[in-house]
């Protein structure tokens, strides 16, 4: 080591520690600034701009811009223009937490469209219980989740993966008989790979045909896991694989099974986390055929869809930008919160959330969601397979718009659990023991 | 694309003689016409059912129909209850007849829409109809569509092209399309099942296996022993080539680590600099063959499977001036103190990660696979996909001019001076500073480089090079630092390693083991397994 | 320089006891105009505030942690997030055990994530965490544990400079990964959360979060009083030689080994202890706190304040982090890694000392030149001139 600093030691210094001081009175002054008065009502922002989620998150926050400007250009609420207030919470999880407690107490905002990791909103939680506040949480998650001051507009495992399993196994889906449950080690596949696997059970498929793979955040060699998804493919029985993969490691997945010629019509591939912005980094054609379960495509013959897409593209300045699900959640989210503050005639939080459950809102596929008292809203389910230009064409849908389900039926934990915070204001009431679950 | 571009000519072929010799048009509906109607409905169960009829309808047309389904070129008018066949260059036919079609094309003209199961059944049928195509690579590819499908009521048809057929790897796919047939169907006689088992058990691969393991319990005795003695030889024959397998992606996972870190262990010996950015170079490197990719599919799209030979150049020199500048404005300063080093390249990571993704966009890119890098062939009882083969390929020639670089060149003969004692270098006239901003460039180019191909492979995302940065260090420090033949044995070691690991522990604890196990062995050889000896290296 | 003063005055140079001094202000201030002060004034410190400054404040202890390995020993550890996050878990631990059948499945024994992946019974390594007692015990144990036994391997095989550093990152990187798999029990990637009490207070009562908020400051004064006392004392002086010199002050007959691992293992369990009050006041633990990126920020605020001064590392923490909550709102979001990555560019180029250690010096120039002009004696050497 050659540059040595010196050590303070024997160097008092007042003076050092007065500008520090000072510097920390500006902090404080600057940090504690009262907010501007209140002419328009907030709106926060809470995605990741920048680490590892910004791939997926900078959509969303332009979303929630986007349908922010539409509502200004029609007048705002309640006579009142509405302000966006973007903060980066860095794909950090504790920052999620300070992010979102400067959105609500600092900033004052009436409510917060953010969050896509489970463990983004699982880290904000208790900041919003706490504050009061509403989140509105537009991804496909997990479940085996309901609070009081979140809203969930993505879809719950009843709303992608079962129906997509179903269709699997359906003559037309190909009469799946062996399973591959493959996701990345994480809540959103652990627990969505446990649903599946009880559901395939009780519909007969034996242990043995189930084969289940975990792999870490941003897997890129995936040689052996595709090898072995062939072998174990070719036991004889029509296979799929079920993939919870997550965002940034599925490029290489896709490239593998492409380059190791698992063709869509020997394994197909029905995956949960895979949609147009995902596929824009790869060249579609050898993924032909394999499958993706939304509750959105771009794709989808619309009018109100079409529509959508045009305002969007012009917005972005990019008339190759594409749609996602998440983005329409996020869509029906913003609308549901405009019409129950239109219904409450207030933003205030205690009122939205009592006005929120029952609204309805049109989604971008046709039909009308719903918000349930569980907070959790109605969605068609479509099964897509990937076409050689990057979009899915739809080769399967639900009959009707399916209601999300917080507590799955099909884990012994939570099938005894029910959310309702309309009639029993419970997010967690045990039916067998007539109690609300936790005590908060 | 080879493969379509044939089928496409001889499409054109057969529609043109179809249309020259005035196929006599059967002017009454019959069991053809009856099932082009299947294709209007936009039913999936509805296509199934016309796709058998088509089949089972003889009619010529039926090969071209089906195949302008396969490449979705099949069109339909629900109004109108029509079907056409859309040709390559566009014009549209009536699939009835197979003359242009009459009139100005129907409004509501859509595309017959394809599921999974009716693409594989598609294959099946255009399997069947083509086993006597001129063009041998297309009777392979029936041939082996028929081994997949075991379409009984093909057995005729494969017995009589296999009479007909004079190529080796042809006559060896329908023999074996013909046994998985045998084998599997009611009515044929013990003997002939054993015989076709044999066929079989030569083929010996995974999906040989699946078709033993589906063989329906009822079998005579003597059949169930030789399938049963045909499977254990399978797979005692598949567990050796599984080992194979494994060397095969750990050399590939090797070489991936190698190239990522080659260019690392360059700098780190030569100037003991910690590169943090190194990664974004890497980056640099796959946003560099974006460019160049997109810029030749929107000027000239013929030369798309050239565009990496294009990228190469670039990106070595975009990420080594880059690498360059580093240097001469911020590394230079930082000589001597290699932590702070390392928090300053740090920094530029950062910066140069955000600059790329708000120039670019947060999203992936998408990189194309040359037509060369696509795809996979046998090797024994092996697949080898072309992309990882070539990256392979690609790092040994990578490797073995960068020691002939050092080895033969005045600038390696410097920079190795450099590297064993920086002072003496120095003493005999070598100007160190300029040694330094080229051996940095150098790694750095590498870098791009290595960017190059692992845009073949992976994301072309910003956070790209935070993938491998962690990796390459561990290479690096493993290996040896100053000496090239530590890093290339450290990175194909580890690469190695972790994918004998990965059968039995899964892809996360092979890594950790992996990362243990460096943690350990520096404990053992705290300079790396090739441990340079001279003085400079004291950090 | 003046070895004959007593040796608290040593301990507690006019830089220490400003530092402490302003250090109990801020811990009794910021409360104070949180609690007393009513929220309509423009004095009241809001909640989001006090446990924003909690968690500066454990960022500090963590940088201080790094700055006694750093600046007076030399050892770059680029994974000391690793010890932060052990003590946060086992404080993590804890807090989960308290729940209690407040959780969203009402087990009274097996938190929430176990139920949800179908886990029977508490694995071992989650027994007695329903004692605080042994909780804090092992927020001292366990970093410190690790540290002593990566250290004794690594300091006796003679593991220097950037080769300790890349191994710190690979112990860092391989708990990452370990603590991210859902089987190892402790909560995958959505870690520990959603905590309710801590020794029978709310966690989130406006009355806990300031005293969490003052018991970390107490730490800090504590850990900074421990660090003084080492650095100022004859065994902060080999210390130093170790830095400077290793090989020499091996020669010398001092047993460099010991001396390392004493103090990275010290340093470890400090960091640990900034974890364990870092957990319940930003309310999750997550294996993302083992990335080695974070690692390396922590080393940034060190370099930032200014290495080697101890009080220079609790500074930098305080400007990087409040940088980073400014930068990360409003119009600024999208450009705030630029920032990021400027300020450690410019601070290895342009202040390599860091702010203290800058100002220092200009200090030390300053006085000499003044002796000088006074007594008309030429001036020191320059403590500098160790460079």
């Amino acid at each position: 080591m050659l540059n040595i600093v010196k050590s303070a030691a024997q160097r008092p210094n007042v003076r050092g520690w007065l500008s520090a001081a000072a510097g920390l009175a500006v902090v404080a002054t600057v940090a504690a600034s009262p907010a501007a008065a209140q002419e328009t009502i907030k709106v926060g922002v809470l995605h990741s701009l920048s680490g590892t989620m910004a791939i997926s998150e900078t959509t969303l926050k332009d979303t929630v811009l986007f349908m922010i400007d539409e509502q200004n250009k029609k007048g705002g609420v309640l006579g009142k223009k509405l302000e966006a207030v973007v903060v980066d919470p860095a794909s950090n999880w504790p920052l999620f937490a300070e992010k979102a407690r400067e959105l609500i107490s600092k900033e004052k905002v009436q409510v917060v469209f953010g969050c896509w990791t489970s463990v983004s909103r699982k880290s904000v939680l208790p900041v919003f219980k706490e504050l009061n506040s509403i989140l509105f949480y537009p991804v496909q998650y997990e479940g085996e989740e309901s609070e009081r001051n979140v809203f969930y507009t993505g879809a719950a495992p009843n709303q992608q993966a079962i129906p997509a399993v179903d269709y699997l196994m359906s003559k037309e889906g190909g009469s799946v008989k062996r399973w591959v449950l493959a996701g990345t080690d994480y809540v959103y596949p652990r627990t969505t790979n446990r649903i599946l696997e009880a559901y395939l059970k009780s519909k007969g498929v034996a242990e043995a045909d189930i084969m289940i793979n975990y792999t870490p955040f941003g897997h890129s060699d995936w040689q052996t896991i595709v090898s072995d998804i062939k072998k174990f493919g070719s036991a004889g029985k029509k296979t799929a694989v079920v993939s919870t993969i997550n965002g940034d490691a599925n490029v290489p997945f896709y490239k593998e099974l492409g380059n190791q010629g698992i063709k869509a019509t020997d394994i197909p591939v029905v995956a949960f986390s895979v949609g147009e912005e995902e596929l824009a980094g790869l060249d579609t054609k050898p993924l032909l055929g394999h499958l993706a379960a939304w509750n959105y495509f771009q794709s989808i013959k619309d009018k109100g869809n079409a529509e959508f897409i045009k305002k969007w593209q012009a917005f972005t300045k990019n008339p190759k930008r594409t749609t996602n699900d998440p983005m329409e959640a996020t869509v029906i989210g913003f609308n549901m919160w405009v019409k129950a503050v239109e219904k409450a005639k207030t933003t205030d939080a205690d009122k939205v959330i009592a006005a929120l459950p029952g609204i309805e809102a049109p989604n971008l596929t046709g039909g009308i969601s719903k918000m349930l008292p569980n907070h959790h809203i109605t969605k068609p389910v479509f099964v897509g397979e990937i076409r050689a230009d990057g979009q899915f064409d739809v080769v399967w849908k639900t009959k009707g718009l399916v209601p999300g389900d917080a507590w799955t039926d099909f884990l012994p934990g939570s099938k005894d659990l029910d959310a309702d915070w309309v009639d029993l204001k419970c997010g967690n009431y045990n039916k067998v023991t007539k109690k609300c679950g936790g005590a908060s | 694309m080879r493969a379509l571009y044939d089928r496409i000519t001889a499409l054109v072929f057969a529609l043109g003689l179809l249309i020259a010799v005035a196929v006599p048009v059967p002017s009454a509906a019959g069991p053809y016409e009856d099932a082009l109607a299947g294709f209007t409905t936009d039913d999936f169960a509805d296509t199934f059912d016309a796709i058998d009829a088509v089949v089972a309808s003889g009619n010529p047309l039926a090969t071209p129909v089906l195949e302008a389904l396969q490449d979705s070129r099949l069109q339909f008018s629900a109004a109108e209850k029509k079907v056409f066949i859309k040709t390559k260059d566009a014009a549209l036919l009536d699939a009835a007849t197979g003359q242009p079609a009459a009139g100005p094309p129907p409004a509501d003209l859509e595309n017959v829409r394809l599921n999974n199961r009716l693409r594989g059944a598609l294959n099946g049928a255009i399997g069947a109809l083509t086993l006597m195509a001129p063009d041998p690579a297309r009777r392979l590819s029936a041939a082996q569509s028929v081994f997949r499908t075991r379409d009984a009521t093909v057995l005729p048809a494969v017995e009589k092209a296999l009479e007909a057929e004079t190529n080796a790897r042809v006559k060896k796919a329908l023999n074996e399309a013909r046994a998985a047939i045998i084998v599997l169907a009611e009515d044929s006689s013990a003997d002939d099942k054993i015989a076709a088992i044999a066929v079989i058990r030569e083929r010996s691969d995974q999906e040989s296996l699946a078709l033993m393991a589906g063989l329906p319990a009822n079998l005579a005795p003597e059949v169930r022993a030789a399938a049963t003695d045909a499977v254990a030889k399978i797979q005692s024959n598949l567990a050796i080539w599984r080992t194979v397998q494994n060397f095969w992606y750990g050399l590939s996972l090797g070489s991936v680590l190698l190239l990522a870190a080659i260019g690392l262990a360059i700098t780190f010996g030569v100037m003991g600099v910690i590169n943090m950015a190194h990664g974004e170079m890497v980056m640099l490197g796959a946003y560099t063959t974006y460019v160049v990719q997109e810029f030749i599919r929107t000027r000239f799209p013929e030369l798309f499977d050239y565009s990496l030979a294009f990228a190469l150049p670039l990106a070595f020199m975009f990420a080594g001036a880059v690498g360059i500048l580093i240097e001469r404005t911020v590394i230079r300063y930082l000589y001597g103190r290699p932590l702070e080093t390392l928090l300053a390249t740090w920094g530029i990571s950062l910066v140069l990660m955000q600059a790329v993704r708000a120039v670019f966009g947060p999203t992936n890119k998408e990189v194309g696979n040359p037509s060369w890098m696509s795809g996979a062939f046998d090797l024994g009882g092996i697949l080898i996909t072309y992309n990882r083969m070539w990256i392979i390929i690609f790092t040994g020639i990578v490797f073995v001019a960068l020691l002939a670089m050092l080895r033969y060149t005045r600038l390696g003969l410097e920079m190795r001076a450099v590297t064993q004692n920086r002072q003496m270098a120095a003493a005999v006239g070598i100007r160190t500073a300029r040694i330094d901003a080229l051996t940095f460039g150098l790694g750095s180019g590498i870098a791009g480089i290595a960017g190059v191909a692992l845009s073949q492979i992976d994301n072309v995302s910003p956070n790209l090079g935070q993938g491998y940065i962690i990796d390459s260090f561990m290479v690096v420090v493993f290996g040896g630092v100053g000496n090239l033949w530590g890093t290339l044995v450290g990175a194909l070691t580890l690469g190695i390693a972790n994918k004998f690991l990965e059968p039995f522990a899964g892809a996360v604890l092979a890594k950790i083991a992996i990362l243990v196990f460096i943690i350990l062995f520096i404990q053992k050889r705290p300079r790396g397994m090739f441990a340079l000896k001279g003085r400079a290296i004291e950090a | 320089m003046l070895t004959s003063r007593h040796p608290l005055i040593h301990l507690l140079d006019r830089g220490a006891v400003l530092f402490l001094v302003l250090l109990g202000a801020f811990a009794i201030a910021i409360p104070v105009l949180n609690l007393l002060v009513p929220a309509e004034s423009g004095f009241h410190v809001s909640t989001y505030l006090v446990s924003l400054f909690g968690k500066y404040v454990c960022y500090g202890l963590l940088a201080l942690s790094i700055d006694l390995i750093w600046g007076y020993v030399g050892i770059l550890s680029l994974g000391h997030g690793a010890f932060f996050a052990l003590g946060g878990y086992a404080m993590g631990m804890y807090l989960m055990r308290q729940i209690g059948t407040r959780g969203v499945y009402a087990d009274p024994i097996l938190p929430d994530f176990m139920v949800f992946l179908n886990w029977k019974e508490l694995p071992f390594f989650w027994y007695f965490f329903d004692h605080f007692a042994y909780a804090a015990l092992m927020v001292l144990l366990v970093p410190g544990l690790l540290a002593f036994v990566f250290g004794w391997f690594a300091f006796r095989s003679r593991v220097t400079g950037v080769y300790l550093s890349i191994i710190t990152q690979a112990l860092t990187y391989a708990l990452l990964l370990a603590f991210f798999r859902n089987d190892f029990g402790f909560g995958g990637n959505n870690g520990l959360t959603d905590f309710k009490d801590i020794l029978g207070f709310n966690v989130q009562s406006e009355a806990t979060r300031n005293s969490l908020f003052f018991i970390s400051c107490l730490m800090l004064a504590i850990c900074f009083l421990i660090c003084r006392a080492i650095v100022t004392s004859k065994f902060g002086k080999v210390l130093v030689a170790i830095r400077d010199a290793e090989s020499r002050t091996r020669f010398l007959g001092y047993r460099v080994e010991a001396y390392k691992l004493f103090v990275f293992t010290l340093s470890a369990c400090m960091a640990g202890i900034a974890g364990a009050l870092y957990v319940p006041q930003v309310g999750i633990i997550n294996p993302g706190e083992f990335a080695p990126a974070n690692s390396i920020e922590a080393v940034i605020w060190v370099a930032v304040g200014g290495r080697g001064t101890l009080t220079g590392a609790v500074l930098g923490a305080f400007v990087v982090n409040y940088a980073k909550t400014y930068f990360t709102s409003g119009f600024l979001a999208e450009y705030w890694l630029f920032m990021l990555g400027a300020l450690f560019i410019g601070t290895t180029l342009f202040m390599p000392r860091g702010i203290i250690g800058t100002y220092n010096h200009w200090r030390a120039n300053r006085a000499e030149r003044k002796d000088a002009e006074r007594d008309g004696a030429p001036p020191l050497a320059s403590p500098s001139a160790a460079e």
